[in-house]
């Protein structure tokens, strides 16, 4: 049998190349969408997509407490008085702890001293739904993201994953946190607490919104100070939301990380 | 064969240690679960699906409520008695059942099951 010489095997070169290059096309025409979805681990959005924006010249301490208390109440979520065990869905932070890489010695006075009110951004790109090894975590078709506390573990991937620190361990029983912290506690009896062991987050009030009432802290914050804070859908481009942003200047949390936030913050 | 004494008494000795339980507890059957309807229940007369159906199947009709609610956001559930139930272990069985230790936990005790749904589901108070 002859060798195979240089321009021989230049030609099967090519030619495998040429069949390589045409192999994604054949795919695709296979099992069309398949490919990309399998590659990219896109995030189920199907039309809908809710997102919400805070106005910081109507947010005021008073209001951003309002919140806190009213979320917290709602939700059974109790004050452990440990800041290393601390259990929060919404809680207040400063400029620089809420937009880290954006302060600088300049920056306007009304800001300084003043607190954030921050919740979990129900990402577009949820890095916490992809650390969770039991998609106890996961991305709904509406946007948000959600917790299944059946399912959840403990292990807190998902804690480290998010750069946020939009979600909070149990370390303890909950119905254990300290008496004189949470006189009345479970605040609401119609909703669950949560157990030993779980990670919680906000839910963008997922249950609420199944009947039509708007997430708690909204209602609360509106009640004082009306479009305080605005919920709605970012899909739909006459809504509530997209109106008030196209109107004004906003930023969010660390956009540059690519989890693609939807919490908005109007300067 | 050495030592037959101390073998044969340490066989017994084991085998007494052994069926202990089975003397202890002879002619001292534990009482049979007698779950216990509450007034709203014997009104209401039908729960979400006929009584048989409920005894076998309630832990299955459960688990699937929280799934499909959890997790698909079906929060409605169609009886075969053609009524549209709440699906909601806290808000709609324990608003008719509002007596856990004695409607729940009877049998669940007898069956040594512990379901950990009240580790997060708060229970009713019940009095006294």
């Amino acid at each position: 049998m002859m060798a195979m010489d240089r321009r021989q095997f230049l030609k099967i070169a090519g030619l495998s190349a040429l069949l390589g290059l045409g192999g994604k096309t054949a795919f695709q025409w296979l099992a069309p969408g398949e490919a990309e979805a399998t590659l990219q681990q896109a995030p189920m959005i199907a039309g809908k997509k809710w997102g919400m924006a805070l106005d910081l010249n109507l947010l005021d301490e008073e209001i951003m407490s309002k919140c806190i208390q009213a979320c917290h109440s709602y939700y059974n979520v109790p004050n452990i008085g440990n800041p290393k065990e601390e259990l929060k869905w919404i809680w207040k932070e400063t400029y620089e702890h809420s937009f880290p890489g954006q302060e600088n010695e300049f920056l306007a006075e009304k800001f300084h001293g003043r607190h954030f009110l921050l919740l979990c951004n129900h990402c577009t790109n949820p890095p916490c739904c992809r650390a969770c090894p039991t998609k106890a975590t996961w991305k709904r078709e509406d946007g948000i993201v959600m917790m299944d506390m059946h399912r959840c573990i403990g292990c807190r991937f998902c804690m480290a994953a998010c750069p946020f620190g939009a979600r909070s361990f149990n370390w303890g029983d909950p119905r254990l946190a300290p008496k004189a912290l949470n006189p009345n506690f479970p605040t609401n009896p119609e909703m669950p607490t949560r157990s030993k062991g779980v990670v919680e987050k906000c839910q963008f009030c997922a249950e609420r919104l199944a009947k039509g009432q708007m997430p708690a802290c909204v209602e609360a914050a509106n009640k004082i100070k009306p479009n305080a804070m605005v919920f709605g859908d970012l899909d739909v481009s006459d809504s509530n939301i997209r109106k008030l942003l196209r109107s004004r200047y906003s930023i969010r949390r660390k956009p540059e990380l690519g989890t693609g936030p939807n919490v908005y913050y109007i300067l | 064969m050495y030592d037959r004494g101390k073998i044969v008494t340490g066989i017994v000795i084991g085998l007494l240690l052994f069926l202990f339980p089975v003397f202890y507890n002879v002619g001292r059957a534990a009482k049979e679960p007698d779950p216990l309807l509450t007034d709203k229940a014997k009104q209401a007369k039908e729960c979400i699906e006929p009584k048989a159906v409920m005894t076998s199947e309630h832990m299955k009709i459960l688990d699937e409520w929280r799934q499909t609610v959890v997790r698909d956001n079906m929060r409605d559930y169609k009886s075969t008695n053609g009524k549209t139930y709440y699906k909601s272990l806290q808000l709609t069985c324990m608003d008719c059942h509002s007596n856990k230790t004695k409607f729940c936990d009877q049998c669940h005790n007898y069956m040594a099951v512990a379901p950990y749904c009240w580790d997060c589901h708060i229970a009713p108070k019940e009095n006294g």
